[in-house]
């Protein structure tokens, strides 16, 4: 009796494992075979032929682009990662504000911080376009840079305001009565000690700058500035499909990020709970 | 005064609140003033031409609009509970096991790192009623006739959720498990010893002390409710026959393709204080169990 529990534990187990993995795994393959395969019934799992087509067509090696996607993976990298690191530097103020600060209005300053977080994309979308078109500043890197910092801004507060909670607050004081000032106490104690935190505030940011679709797609207009999650649209025609190349671009997606977060899986989630709990 | 107002804190909240302020405050009160405005894309003038509260009995008269609502309601409310259902099953699974189970866990964020735009793109993949993963698999097995997920009135609602479902499940899993690795071990001894089933320590014990984890998931989530519109969008673009139709892709279709931005914003607004009222919800919720839990 207790044999078979466990076998169908393990069973269940299994069966999730395969629920959560396939679709991705179905994307990987399709991304390295030719387009008429994936038509092919019953789905065959194992590429009869491997192929990087799609991916020397999308980086031009043969000299034909069918998708500018260097361009385009050029845009999201730099605008990820200059919205994350002002985003970090912005947020990491404000978060060691709210934990070491006692100051009027602190709880209603933070959840109104965490409510503007809360306005869906599309919602802001239409102001936004007519505000940057105003400015000048629409189809710019800048532009799209300057949403996602205040996107981010709310939840890296969140998340840093949770580290740095958990440093106790005598480290400074120690530090501070031994002659260092409170920048010099922050920068040398605190920030080292907060450091892996930090890293994964500035992964979740980068993650959310790197797959946000809603706002980019009305902000960025053509190549000089769309990111890949625009870029994917590409391949999407008024009838027809290419999946194939999806696939391929999708990877492209999807490679950076995994990377990043098996980093600092950890720390992501004790950053979450911290923060969160022990308020 | 003054000299305490620039003092330490609100300098370095100063920042933030400026990039909040012109992103998202000072658009919002740009969007409530045109939701007064006959206000179109196409004809610049309008957005001087004052209709007063128009947009929004239009609103109020716009059947179509009631049902993207009530459909917006009833899709969080599904999608939400099942996530949180099948994210506290999976967590209590993970926490059982003993061998390699930080491999799962890794494993289990996954879907995490997708973007929404690529989750919908691989399930408009999987449900292709033609080269669909799903109806392949269906076909091994004899089922011939291929069976129109996202092309079908009902099942497409119902693709949709299992998309969103997909991707969002994980969070709670992970949050959920943190908090289930953070249980003391005594009381549930305590319990057990004193003749209690395994029901009775879960209810009594696991729960409670889960409760806080369950409004930060909550929490979380709710800040990014939004994104499905992303899945939709790419799945289904509120079809078929505007069955799959949510607040946020009616947004999108009157304000960008009809260019009715007066009307849009008006729907904005809606869509946003639903938004902000989950969150808020969620949010006191969360700081009260907190409370709860710091007394015990």
């Amino acid at each position: 009796m207790k044999q078979i529990r466990k076998i169908g534990f393990w069973f269940l187990v299994l069966f999730l494992l395969i629920l959560i993995c396939l679709p991705g795994i179905w994307i990987f393959v399709s991304a390295f075979r030719p387009n008429p395969e994936i038509l092919s019934k019953p789905a065959n799992w194992i590429p009869d032929r491997w192929t990087i087509h799609q991916f020397t067509q999308m980086f031009s090696i043969n000299g034909y682009v069918s998708v500018p996607a260097f361009k385009y993976l050029m845009n999201s990298v730099i605008i990820s990662s200059v919205s994350t690191v002002i985003a970090i530097t912005i947020g990491m103020m404000g978060g060691y504000a709210f934990a070491r600060f006692n100051f009027r209005g602190k709880n209603s300053i933070f959840l109104s911080l965490m409510l503007a977080r809360a306005v869906p994309g599309i919602s802001l979308s239409l102001p936004l376009f007519i505000l940057f078109a105003k400015l000048g500043i629409i189809n710019t890197s800048f532009g799209v840079i300057l949403v996602y910092v205040a996107m981010n801004v709310p939840f890296t507060i969140w998340l840093t305001d949770g580290f740095f909670r958990q440093i106790p607050k005598e480290m400074s004081e120690v530090a501070r009565t031994d002659g260092c000032t409170r920048l010099q106490a922050f920068w040398n104690v605190e920030l080292p000690l907060a450091g892996p935190g930090i890293g994964a505030a500035a992964i979740f940011a980068f993650l959310l700058s790197w797959n946000e679709y809603a706002l980019a797609s009305i902000i960025t207009r053509t190549v000089h500035s769309k990111t890949l999650p625009i870029g994917m649209m590409d391949y999407l025609d008024e009838f027809t499909i290419n999946w194939a190349g999806m696939c391929a671009i999708a990877v492209v997606m999807i490679v950076p990020a995994l990377v990043l977060t098996f980093i600092v899986q950890k720390h992501l989630v004790s950053g979450l709970t911290f923060g969160g709990v022990k308020g | 005064m003054s000299r305490k107002f620039f003092s330490g804190p609100f300098i370095l909240i100063l920042p933030s609140i400026l990039a909040i302020g012109f992103v998202i405050i000072i658009p919002l009160i740009f969007s409530f003033y045109t939701s007064f405005t006959s206000y179109k894309l196409t004809r610049p003038d309008s957005l001087f031409n004052f209709v007063g509260l128009r947009n929004y009995e239009r609103l109020i008269d716009n059947t179509k609009f009631w049902y993207a609502f009530g459909r917006t309601i009833l899709f969080l409310a599904v999608v939400l509970n099942l996530e949180l259902l099948f994210g506290l099953g999976i967590a209590l699974l993970i926490n059982k096991i003993t061998w390699g189970q930080r491999t799962l866990r890794t494993i289990m964020m996954f879907p995490m790192m997708f973007s929404p735009i690529l989750v919908g793109f691989q399930w408009k993949y999987i449900f292709n009623d033609n080269i669909g993963l799903l109806n392949n698999f269906l076909y091994l097995f004899g089922y011939e006739s291929a069976i129109p997920w996202l092309i079908d009135k009902y099942l497409a609602m119902g693709s949709i959720m299992v998309a969103e479902i997909w991707a969002n499940t994980s969070i709670f899993a992970i949050l959920l498990l943190a908090g289930l690795l953070g249980i003391p071990r005594d009381p549930i001894e305590a319990a057990r010893v004193d003749g209690c089933n395994s029901w009775q320590v879960f209810k009594n014990i696991t729960l409670p002390f889960l409760m806080p984890f369950i409004f930060i998931a909550l929490t979380i989530r709710s800040l990014d409710v939004g994104r499905a519109y992303d899945i939709v969008h790419i799945m289904t673009g509120g079809g078929p026959a505007m069955r799959t139709e949510l607040l946020w892709t009616m947004i999108a279709r009157i304000g960008y393709k009809d260019a009715n931005m007066g009307f849009a914003n008006a729907m904005s607004y809606v869509s946003i204080i639903l938004s902000i009222a989950f969150t808020y919800y969620f949010f006191t919720k969360l700081v009260q169990a907190r409370r709860d839990l710091g007394q015990q």
